[in-house]
């Protein structure tokens, strides 16, 4: 695009373009390739305006388009039982899926990246991370009630780490802080292989009634388009085609004016004022401005309606005056939304925009023409049909292969590795690893960054970290609530991408359901390297796989989701990344089981079998070794655990559950100690005996399928017996001891619970301060 | 009169019938963010919740106001420094200072409303961390003779959450002088001063004692399974905020309990 400062232009109108097919244009450095610019002309019958071509080049990116991954995601489409569509309302390709909680209550929740925005301003990028998933839910018409983040950044002791660290936990407590949205959880993980390019995924869970849902389309000749909220700038211009889509290196310059700026506050507005247009039914179709702007709302509104649409460009209103049509059109300003509101309810509509002081301005009108015409100052300089901007990218095949190093690293296990050398044995050494398990990077208490976070508003949160997961009410009357969990595992996946993608699905799935709560729906955010890397592009391929494979075996549909590619530096790509999240449901928040034990004499209880997998697992990677294979996947174990404590919950039949996972039992003992600061005492010989291990593998080994919970005396027997009734191995390994103070465990020298504590929070601030 | 569009309808408690014609007002500008906890701590208190708009200037049928917590305007200039202009505002500055001393409470952006307002002296400024902080938080009652701690006794310790990036409370040693030697700290941060606030000061009152304001949140702590819980969760049965409503419910409704 030009750059020019003034607002004098040579407008470039489809009528000039069809008078100069030979004019140069920038279609390269808009991120397009040779094939996509031809296939554009192709579809028009000549060349692209300047607007037109920014609205395809933003909106046939990797980013809005999903070109390399749309022909692997159809299997979330397709590897759907009848089981799995029972509750969902409203499935993939709008904003955010839609999940039925009975009761005439509805659920709307997705989980979507801002990765790249967050390395180059980490405090904007995440900030706008949480803006943009918010609008994603509001447009569905539900109100948003909670936000949860996944982070994923570089070695905790690069200097580095602490830019990105200290920016976007700011960006998210300021942004999500300044909206009233609790925040619930989420993941904090340390990998070198994020140095250069950190993830920031941002989730966020919004609830309606069934009357309330809202869609993405333009419908109704003659009704009015509207834009609201913020004003449009000169920010993001560019963001979604050149940022997201291109792996960062040296040679190009600064990109920082790509990154959007957020305002809490006009969000905060927008989110209220949105509302009370649903509530008043004055708007017909409504679309948020994210990636790719104008050029996104208006394409996907018309080409999802039953018309076209004809918008006037210059009655925008501008931050910025001297912006060219093409940058207005590719503006990502945030705090945006575009509405389809009908002539008898445009007073109505302004009166509330009024209320809230928001600004709006009304760009034109639905049309049953079928082509999207934008105009500036009446004359045409965009006419196309919308579902060519929208819906008919380009879709790639791209060749994809088992990587030649696969076999080697699967091969190179941790047991008996040089890694693996001086393994701990005796009671003092098992004290100490213990220790420095759960003082070590990915295994330290989050509280630093949660604490920055504010889970209290809203007066629904009913659980939030450090337990397993985040439980907000829905219905003050009835209790009735959502859990929610995200996780993932980078270096189970880069062992074996479909089982660590599927492994990341049951933990999550267990995670909502140790809290007690009915698994329903899922969400995904798939954050990979260059797809354009074979080796790459067969992880996208097998996790995607893998990930559509597990659904259909624990009954639960993918309804949402983002795919973020391209997060690598040079060659390098990162640790395959696919974060999975899951809602479940609970009839009464009040039942819902928390992470840790409190009542002195409980009995504790290991569910599940403990096999020697320690490869991929935390402590080798304290160990420095990635090798071998990942834990075993057990989706039927899974399913048969996750009934046992959602029922276990419902009936009262225990007081606490601590899913294991990163870390094992000894994270698990752990932490379910220190939430309340209550000791136990504990023997494994029982597990160590049965399942053939030794008390290193039974305490760091994370096989799957595996819980720790409190069970009061009295309901000792109808849990056994339940177990017993279901074939689900549990064992019990000890009984809380309120007065010690410390953890027990035979065999392994005493830990003081304030010796643990402080080596379990002491390290974030350690490093951050 | 704005609508606060709810999750739902609020705990239909049925109001206790000796405080429900009390009628306490619950302010919204148009960045606040706690005022529907505000409403519900009232409703479970056993009153009426009333919602003001900060656009209204008439301040209505109420006995009492509670300015809640949130970015009031946005806050990029100074924390209440705009919403002290509202309409609304000078409507319960003079209610407050007039003869009837209409009891007013600020919490957090409430209070920092209140000091811009000049109801209460002094000001916050930045935690001394510099960072927001999110925190169940023990505070000591220290005078329980305010329209709005009737119902603790001095001396007494609880515990409610504190959350705030602009939490630190300043003043002139002359003005905390006075503050201390009239008995108007209110609260007292106990164990832990999160922010820098001068002499653990939590929370003041003006010299009649109608006017609260504190940075902690004491509508969180109003229902079992949805406060504060030891070590940094939540879901706890601490419901140790309620008395703060159910002090200035009693006193509307007449006497002493």
């Amino acid at each position: 695009m030009t750059t020019e400062t003034t607002k004098k232009f040579n407008i470039d109108t489809v009528e000039h373009a069809a008078k100069t097919p030979d004019t140069e244009l920038p279609w390269a450095e808009l991120g397009l390739k040779q094939n996509e610019f031809d296939e554009i002309v192709k579809v028009l019958g000549r060349r692209p305006t300047g607007a037109e071509l920014a609205m395809y080049s933003v909106m046939w990116s990797e980013h809005c388009s999903y070109k390399s991954s749309k022909n692997h995601l159809r299997q979330f489409g397709q590897k759907v039982t009848e089981e799995m569509k029972k509750d969902m309302l409203v499935g993939i390709g709008e904003n955010a899926g839609v999940t039925n909680l009975g009761d005439g209550w509805a659920v709307t929740f997705k989980i979507e990246s801002h990765n790249s925005p967050s390395f180059v301003e980490p405090y904007q990028g995440a900030a706008t991370g949480i803006g943009g998933i918010v609008r994603d839910i509001i447009s569905m018409g539900a109100r948003p009630v909670a936000v949860m983040d996944p982070l994923r950044f570089g070695a905790i002791d690069h200097p580095d780490t602490a830019r990105v660290m200290h920016g976007a936990v700011a960006g998210i407590g300021g942004y999500g802080n300044s909206l009233g949205l609790p925040n619930i959880g989420g993941e904090m993980v340390f990998d070198s292989v994020y140095q250069g390019n950190p993830l920031v995924n941002a989730l966020a869970v919004g609830v309606m009634r069934h009357e309330d849902i809202r869609l993405a389309n333009a419908s109704g000749k003659g009704n009015k388009v509207v834009l609201f909220g913020a004003r449009t700038g000169g920010d993001g211009i560019g963001g979604a085609s050149v940022l997201a889509s291109e792996s960062f290196d040296d040679t190009k310059p600064s990109k920082r004016p790509a990154v959007q700026v957020g305002d809490p506050f006009a969000e905060k507005v927008l989110i209220e004022c949105c509302l009370e247009l649903f509530k008043g039914s004055l708007v017909e179709g409504i679309q948020d401005l994210g990636a790719a702007g104008i050029s996104c709302a208006t394409s996907e509104l018309a080409s999802n309606g039953d018309g076209g649409m004809q918008v006037e460009l210059t009655s925008v209103l501008l931050r910025d005056p001297t912006l060219t049509p093409g940058e207005i059109l590719m503006s990502e300003s945030q705090e945006r939304m575009m509405a389809v509101v009908t002539p008898e309810n445009v007073e109505a509509f302004e009166a509330v925009m009024d209320k809230w002081a928001v600004e709006y301005s009304w760009l034109g009108e639905v049309t049953d023409t079928g082509r999207l015409i934008i105009t500036w100052e009446g004359e045409v300089i965009v006419d196309v049909d919308p579902r060519t901007v929208a819906h008919d990218g380009p879709v790639y095949d791209r060749p994809f292969a088992r990587p030649e190093w696969q076999d080697a690293v699967q091969a190179d296990t941790f047991t008996g590795s040089v890694q693996d050398a001086g393994r701990p044995a005796a009671p003092a050494e098992l004290a100490a690893a213990v220790t420095e398990l759960v003082a070590s990077p990915n295994m330290c208490s989050k509280s630093w960054i949660t604490n920055q976070y504010d889970r209290y508003v809203g007066g629904n949160t009913s659980m939030a970290f450090p337990d397993d997961a985040g439980v907000v009410r829905v219905d003050e009357e009835s209790g009735l609530g959502v859990a929610l969990a995200t996780d993932a595992n980078g270096r189970y996946t880069y062992l074996d991408p479909y089982h660590g993608a599927q492994l990341a699905l049951a933990e999550a799935y267990r995670n909502v359901a140790t809290a007690g709560a009915i698994p329903m729906a899922v969400s995904d955010c798939l954050n990979f390297g260059s797809p354009e890397d074979p080796d790459v592009m067969w992880q996208l391929a097998e996790a995607i796989r893998g990930l559509s494979d597990a659904c259909m075996v624990l009954g639960i549909p993918v309804t949402g989701g983002n795919v973020s590619l391209y997060n690598q530096t040079g060659t390098t790509p990162i640790h395959p990344s696919p974060v999975v999240a899951v809602l479940g449901k609970l009839d009464d928040v009040a039942r819902r089981t928390p992470s840790g034990w409190r009542e002195d004499g409980q009995a504790i209880y290991l569910l599940g079998t403990t096999g020697a997998e320690l490869d991929g697992s935390e402590w080798a990677n304290m160990r420095g070794h990635l090798g071998g294979q990942p834990p075993k996947v057990d989706l039927e174990a899974e399913r048969a655990l996750g009934e046992i404590l959602i029922n276990a919950s419902r009936d009262g039949m225990i007081d606490s559950a601590h899913d294991l996972s990163e870390g094992g039992l000894a994270a698990a003992l752990v932490e379910s100690s220190l939430r309340y600061g209550v000791g136990a005492r504990i023997a494994l010989q029982d597990v160590m005996d049965r399942d053939g291990v030794d008390l290193f593998t039974a305490l760091f080994s994370e096989s799957q399928g595996r819980a720790v919970v409190g069970v009061p005396r009295s309901e000792e027997v109808r849990f056994t017996d339940m177990c017993t009734a279901r074939g689900f191995a549990h064992t019990r390994i000890g009984v809380v001891d309120a007065a010690s103070g410390k953890l027990e465990i035979n065999g392994v020298e005493g830990l003081s619970l304030d010796a643990l504590r402080e080596a379990h929070e002491g390290t974030l601030p350690k490093y951050f301060g | 009169m704005t609508e606060l569009p709810l999750i739902g309808e609020a705990v239909a408690v049925a109001a206790a019938p000796r405080l429900a014609g009390a009628r306490i007002g619950v302010v919204t500008f148009p960045g606040t963010l706690d005022d529907r906890d505000a409403a519900r701590a009232v409703r479970l208190a056993g009153g009426t919740a009333v919602e003001l708009w900060h656009g209204d200037s008439e301040l209505g049928d109420v006995d009492a106001v509670v300015i809640p917590g949130g970015f009031s305007y946005g806050d990029y200039l100074r924390a209440g420094a705009i919403a002290r202009f509202a309409p609304l505002m000078s409507k319960i500055i003079d209610a407050a200072n007039s003869d009837a001393k209409l009891p007013v409470l600020g919490i957090c952006n409430g209070f920092q409303i209140l000091t811009e307002s000049h109801l209460l002296p002094g000001s916050m400024i930045k935690n001394d961390h510099l960072k927001f902080l999110c925190r169940d938080q023990v505070l000591r009652v220290e005078n329980s003779n305010t329209a709005w701690t009737l119902d603790y006794q001095a001396g007494q310790e609880i515990t409610i959450p504190l959350k705030n990036q602009d939490g630190q409370y300043i003043a002139d040693e002359k003005t905390l002088d006075a503050l201390e030697a009239e008995g108007r700290v209110v609260f007292r941060y106990v164990g832990f001063n999160p922010n820098g606030s001068r002499r653990d000061i939590a929370g003041i009152s003006n010299a009649a004692g109608n006017v609260v304001g504190l940075m902690p949140h004491p509508e969180h702590a109003v229902e079992p399974g949805f406060g504060p819980e030891s070590l940094d969760g939540i879901g706890g049965s601490d419901t140790d905020g309620l008395g703060f409503f159910t002090s200035v419910l009693n006193k509307i409704v007449g006497g002493d309990k």
